[in-house]
């Protein structure tokens, strides 16, 4: 379902970003900057309104997204940060994340 | 409940590890070392702990808010600390926080779980800070990763009452 995906770091380079090996990479890298900004917009909008745990996924950047998958992603990411051997800033290599990014792209190809 | 004494004792093992190479102030540094008070590696093993606090507050810090609301405003990632992050690991909420609005936040633990079986008053104060340190790091751990660099420091005047203060540099 997922052609390309990508976890960002505060400084904004890449932890881990991968695609499907038919699409270009090249393109995705650009798109991934481009919804950088788009994210910095959504925060800098965001007003005081209640919110949920869905908020967490910023609201959707095209409409045929699955929030159900960010939240999968933003599990086992959550997963990588509690694993004593990983440094936050490192590239991430768990295999465990890279067999649910697997999961999450088979559907595509 | 068991699971409580279990990171105290781990805790009071960390310190007491680190603390083994270094016992007293300098005794042979001499007029010099007398006044500095803490050593070298005192110094050192202080870093340590709170960088190990450090670590885990980034972990807990993208572990915990899973199910809370997003954060609105600094005093929102402030009052997540307070509440359930004290709650998660010392199992009672902060007893108090205050600020000035412009950066400066103290949060004060009237009964700090890791002081409480130490003393009740000013006996030994001076060994209290060392027990402290993983907890500061572990503040700005959690800060860190909700997006707020900040300093830690703690300070306690009897106990089991102790003070952080989290100051956070306006850009």
């Amino acid at each position: 379902m997922a052609v390309c995906i990508a976890v960002i770091a505060k400084e904004n380079y890449p932890l881990y970003i991968r695609s499907t090996p038919t699409e270009n990479k090249l393109k995705f890298h650009y798109m991934v900057h481009t919804s950088l900004d788009v994210v910095d917009e959504k925060i800098s909008a965001m007003g005081k309104a209640l919110v949920d745990q869905r908020e967490l996924y910023l609201g959707l950047l095209y409409p045929t997204e699955d929030y159900k998958m960010f939240r999968k992603l933003h599990n086992s990411y959550t997963d990588v940060m509690c694993n004593p051997f990983y440094n936050p800033g490192d590239r991430i290599q768990s295999r465990a994340f890279d067999n649910m990014v697997t999961s999450m792209m088979i559907q595509v190809c | 409940m068991v699971d409580t004494v279990l990171f105290e004792f781990l805790h009071t093992e960390m310190v007491a590890e680190l603390w083994a190479h270094d016992p007293g102030p300098g005794v042979s540094a001499g007029l010099r070392g007398e006044e500095a008070g803490a050593t070298k590696g005192q110094k050192m093993s202080l870093s340590v702990l709170e960088g190990m606090g450090f670590r885990v507050g980034q972990a807990l810090g993208e572990r915990l808010p899973r199910e809370m609301l997003a954060f609105r405003e600094e005093l929102d990632v402030l009052k997540f600390l307070c509440k359930d992050l004290w709650v998660a690991v010392f199992q009672k909420q902060m007893d108090s926080l205050r600020t000035n609005h412009q950066g400066t936040y103290v949060l004060q633990d009237n009964s700090f779980p890791l002081l409480l079986p130490m003393a009740s008053g000013l006996q030994y104060l001076e060994e209290a800070p060392k027990f402290l340190a993983f907890t500061c790091g572990l503040l700005r751990g959690a800060l860190c990763t909700l997006g707020i660099e900040s300093v830690v420091t703690a300070s306690v005047a009897a106990l089991p009452v102790c003070k952080f203060q989290v100051v956070i540099p306006k850009s």
